[in-house]
């Protein structure tokens, strides 16, 4: 009888292969991210390295003592209070409380707060109600205390925003006027997501996180980058770090440029140069995980985006690791065996600076 | 799913010296290794024992930089993170603010 691995497929189905199938799925998924990436593949030293994780019994695996890495904070403590669509427990706890809780009673390396909408636009309004919470809360912590929103472009559209929908645009053959729109909803997020960030920064404000970046596309991410650039200039005391919202740029608009790369297209290692140039401290990469594929094939694909982009810059990479990114089974309540096989991989494979 | 990855990875927070490398990667965008390297030196400890509670513990204590369990009156938060920048030899936004307050 063949010996036969637990492991998952992508959305968290609980499966078995045996130790040949999982090798080749390893095999195919770095080819599949380096095809793609235009990267090179892992060594076989690095692979059966992967494979072993893969293979380990212990239902939770973890890196080698001395590898730690930092852990940020991606609005986490925010799952002690939300709700389900947030992946949230529940619990009637304050932003503060939730925020103590997760550096002392978890262990957190950095903490965040952010308003529960999780986007610039709808925290301008009230940002003095923020600056207030921030700057209280900021008082109690001793572990870093980011401020954590997206630039989610998506909101600045009709019907939720003043600017003609591109996603209506678009199927009309209006290609210049979608164009148009996303620049000027561009510019109005860019001047959103400084004016937020120099208000944060008048009260103290540790580290300020840029969620999700270019999530409706290269304007998206455009906006964001310039916003970064803009707030180093004005506020060059407040660390600004930026997270990716998948490991492909889409090209909503196509012609966009930052420090004169196309942003449309980008796979994770451009995406952080143009992070760094534009003056972030730390960049978040955020690997697709396909759920028809398994948890093999997922990491090893990852494993191979992330050493790749760790090579291409100076700053530290952090890689996104929440449900449905890094490795990890696209589903509500990621199961804690593959969590830490896609935690270890990365770290100790993908040399990520941190997740 | 968090406290998987910093029970698997993390380097344990205020418990050990997370925060401190932490404040190295946002202030000084330093990689993994050389802000553990800058943090090791300026705890006087050995790269392996910025995660042992064992030293940890004890140490920061020592330095007034704020420990895991709660010791009425001890350094933490704000007064911790005074500390930690000067020892650290960072500028942390916070701690700037206060101090403007009260010279």
């Amino acid at each position: 009888m063949t010996y036969r691995i637990l492991t998952r497929m992508g959305d968290g189905e609980r499966v078995t292969m045996s130790a040949a199938e999982i090798k080749e799925d390893i095999s195919e998924g770095i080819r599949d991210a380096a095809q793609s990436a235009e990267i090179p593949e892992l060594t076989a030293g690095e692979s059966e390295q992967l494979f072993n994780i893969m293979a380990e019994p212990s239902r939770t695996v973890s890196v080698s003592a001395g590898e730690e890495v930092v852990v940020t904070d991606d609005g986490c403590s925010m799952s002690f209070y939300a709700g389900q669509d947030s992946s949230g427990i529940g619990v009637p706890l304050s932003r503060m409380q939730a925020i103590l809780t997760y550096e002392r009673a978890c262990a957190a390396d950095t903490t965040s707060i952010g308003h529960s909408d999780y986007s610039f636009k709808p925290v301008k309004p009230i940002i003095n109600f923020e600056m207030n919470e921030y700057y209280t809360t900021s008082m109690m912590t001793t572990a870093p205390l980011f401020y954590g929103a997206q630039p989610n472009m998506g909101l600045y559209f009709q019907p939720d925003g003043p600017y003609p929908n591109p996603a209506d645009l678009l199927p009309q053959g209006k290609i210049k006027e979608a164009c148009e729109t996303q620049e000027a909803a561009a510019e109005q997020l860019r001047n959103d997501i400084v004016f937020v960030g120099k208000k944060l920064n008048s009260i103290g404000c540790e580290g300020l996180n840029l969620d999700t970046c270019g999530s409706a596309g290269d304007a998206d991410l455009l906006a964001a980058l310039q916003a970064v650039a803009d707030l180093k200039k004005a506020t060059p005391d407040m660390p600004v770090i930026m997270g990716g919202s998948g490991e492909f740029v889409l090209g909503m608009h196509g012609d966009v440029a930052f420090d004169g790369k196309r942003l449309a297209g980008m796979y994770p290692q451009d995406q952080a140069k143009v992070a760094e140039s534009a003056g972030a401290s730390i960049y978040g990469v955020a690997i697709n995980t396909n759920t028809n594929k398994s948890a093999a094939w997922n990491i090893a694909r990852a494993v191979a985006l992330v050493k790749a982009a760790v090579a291409a810059v100076d700053i530290p990479i952090h890689v996104n690791v929440g449900m449905g990114v890094g490795g990890v089974p696209m589903m509500e309540a990621p199961p804690i065996d593959t969590v830490t096989r896609a935690s270890k991989s990365l770290v100790q494979i993908g040399k990520a600076d941190g997740l | 799913m968090h406290i998987a990855h910093i029970v698997a990875s993390g380097m344990g927070g205020i418990r050990t010296s997370g925060d401190l490398v932490a404040w190295m990667q946002m202030t000084h965008k330093m990689k993994i290794f050389e802000a553990k390297h800058y943090v090791a030196d300026k705890l006087g400890v050995d790269i392996i024992d910025l995660t042992n509670e064992e030293v940890m513990r004890q140490l920061r204590e020592q330095l007034e930089i704020g420990v895991i369990t709660s010791i009425a009156g001890s350094p933490k938060g704000l007064r911790a993170k005074l500390k930690i920048a000067e020892l650290l030899e960072i500028k942390i936004n916070s701690v700037n603010l206060f101090k403007s307050q009260i010279t």
